[in-house]
């Protein structure tokens, strides 16, 4: 017989620990027989596609999903190489990306619109305006945009002694930064001299604690201390607010479809992914990252 | 009997084996302890060399634009620009601001502590000021966004709170800790015969600071100051909270800013790896620590030259 050492208090805890090692090993080791589902694109989508991932191991514990951003392009060229089962597109796929894929892999890019991706632009309450056109978004923001103070647009804002047009915008990396230098700036540059903050969050807080602010940000951060301006595509047109309804009529003119593409029609543990996705629970975890959820069924397909 | 120094015939005292070898073990990892350094900023400098120079030596670098033009444009679609005056230019401001605040206080507090006060009031004050120094730089960047940036909203035209000044305020607040700390020493270092040779010749207790402390702890006072210009150069996350992270030549204190350490904070993470826009923020690395290398020469050889004559 075995003699284990000193005395029996000492042993139960040898005992103990032995099982406590056994039993942490047991739940370090990686699965083995589960499905990994690869997932590239979108720098835009990346945050809300690992936020997905994570929340998915509770609801299918033995599929792994592993995201990575890159770019919409470079996720649809994986696609093209087929090293991913889906792709993260935050535009739509080129005719001739579509053509690539097909010749590649027999196979055509198949869409699965997921959410909104909509920009709202804010203002200090005090700040009389409440319309505004992608002409003067530009004039203000642009590289070299004539508007710099208030009285330009024939208006003062209360509390904002200056008169000067504070401009709040992102970090030169943010998907943000690139969607609307690409939709509103016309691809041209910003202007120097713009307060370029770290995240949305602060872009709303920094806009509703300054008169004199402008900015952009998801439209999902809005609180009670900003106001969020009705956008115009052009003087003339009719302006439209910034909500989920207009988003979905694709009225709203800073707001772009978010896409999640695969090879050909999904089928097994994808197809289960993209449902889930496109589930209330899915779509919660959207919106808690700051975008638009896709309409309740039906309208959504388009 | 003979006397012990004799018996071995001139021979050194035996000493065991193992504690000579020891001794030596000893002396060589101080020796290297000492190296290190030296290596150590080689190999840093070495490292970011690296990375930066292949744009460095590539065609379409144009070191005129990188040094001299204000555009920062790392990201463009239509015209890429990777200039870096802007970025200097806050550095350079944000520091000035910080030390016209931080070296009177500093020093003055240095003073008070070491020469003027009693002994109980110097052991809280040493205390206070050490607590000050441990305080974590995204604490106080939290205290520049909340608590001064609004002050600086109500009491001043400044139509952000977040600005130069409102950095040179907290990189003040960061770097007077060091500045009194090392200040202490050194004018604790000063023997206390020139004290009392001073009071006995009948000089007041300031005529005593100025006249003699403050030329004998120069070079340790220098350290102080330096040491404190380090810190503010290269503090990154209380700046980049505080200074509002706008890329332009600052034209007053109200004006919001980008620094040097706060731009590669903020775009390192998301350029990719090995691309030029990665290249150049490794090569303002290096015009940061340019930088801070000539501000310790000019430093130095202007203390030598004071001691010259």
């Amino acid at each position: 017989m075995t003699r284990w050492p000193g005395p029996p208090t000492v042993r139960v805890l040898l005992l103990a620990s032995l099982f406590a090692a056994v039993a942490a090993g047991a739940s370090c080791r990686p699965k083995t027989g589960g499905t990994a589902i690869q997932n590239k694109g979108s720098d835009t989508m990346v945050n809300v596609a690992q936020a997905w991932a994570e929340a998915y191991r509770l609801v299918a514990p033995d599929v792994n999903v592993e995201v990575s951003g890159g770019g919409s392009g470079t996720g649809i060229a994986a696609l093209t190489a087929g090293t991913v089962h889906i792709a993260n597109a935050s535009r739509d796929v080129k005719p001739e990306e579509a053509e690539q894929v097909r010749r590649n892999t027999g196979l055509s890019p198949v869409d699965h619109k997921v959410g909104y991706d909509a920009l709202a632009v804010y203002v200090h309450p005090n700040n009389p305006l409440e319309a505004i056109t992608f002409e003067t978004l530009s004039g203000i923001y642009r590289e070299d945009g004539p508007l710099v103070r208030w009285q330009q647009l024939g208006f003062s804002v209360p509390g904002c002694r200056s008169d000067e047009i504070v401009r709040v915008s992102r970090q030169s990396s943010s998907g943000t930064y690139d969607f609307f230098r690409e939709r509103v700036l016309n691809k041209r540059d910003f202007k120097l001299g713009s307060r370029d903050l770290n995240g949305s969050k602060e872009v709303v807080e920094l806009v509703g604690t300054t008169p004199c602010a402008i900015g952009y940000s998801g439209m999902g951060y809005a609180t009670a201390h900003v106001k969020m301006l009705k956008v115009a595509r052009r003087a003339g047109e009719p302006a439209y607010p910034p909500t989920v309804e207009a988003t979905w009529a694709r009225a709203y003119p800073i707001a772009r479809s978010l896409h999640m593409y695969t090879l050909g029609e999904p089928a097994g543990p994808v197809k289960a992914y993209l449902d889930w996705v496109l589930s209330p629970d899915g779509q919660r975890i959207l919106q808690e990252s700051g975008y638009v959820p896709v309409p309740p069924s039906g309208e959504a397909r388009r | 009997m003979t006397p012990p120094g004799t018996t071995r015939s001139g021979a050194r005292p035996g000493r065991p084996f193992v504690s000579l070898a020891a001794e030596r073990a000893m002396e060589a990892a101080i020796r290297l302890s000492g190296i290190s350094a030296i290596v150590f900023v080689l190999a840093i400098f070495f490292f970011i060399f690296r990375e930066a120079a292949p744009v460095l030596f590539s065609d379409e670098f144009k070191p005129l634009e990188f040094l001299f033009s204000v555009q920062w444009y790392p990201t463009s679609v239509v015209d890429i620009r990777y200039g870096t005056l802007a970025l200097t230019a806050g550095t350079v401001g944000v520091t000035l601001v910080a030390m016209l605040l931080a070296v009177p206080f500093g020093l003055g507090a240095a003073i008070f502590v070491s020469e003027f006060c009693g002994r109980r009031l110097r052991e809280t004050l040493k205390i206070v000021i050490e607590i000050l120094a441990a305080i974590p730089s995204v604490v106080w960047g939290f205290v520049a966004l909340t608590v001064i940036s609004r002050l600086m909203v109500s009491y001043t035209s400044a139509p952000v709170g977040v600005n130069m000044l409102n950095g040179g305020i907290v990189l003040a607040l960061m770097s007077v800790p060091i500045i009194v700390s090392i200040g202490e020493d050194a004018l604790k270092a000063v023997p206390d015969s020139y004290r009392e040779a001073a009071l006995a010749m009948g000089a007041t207790r300031w005529q005593l600071v100025v006249r003699v402390l403050l030329p004998a702890a120069r070079n340790g006072l220098l350290a102080a100051v330096l040491l404190g210009v380090g810190r503010a150069v290269g503090e990154t996350m209380a700046v980049l909270m505080a200074t509002g992270h706008a890329v332009q030549i600052p034209h007053g204190l109200l004006d919001s800013v980008r620094t040097l350490t706060a731009n590669i904070a903020a775009e390192l993470g998301e350029a990719p790896a090995g691309s030029a826009h990665y290249r150049v923020l490794f090569l303002t690395g290096i015009q940061l620590f340019i930088l801070t290398f000539v501000v310790n020469l000019a430093a130095d050889l202007a203390i030598r030259g004071v001691r010259r004559k």
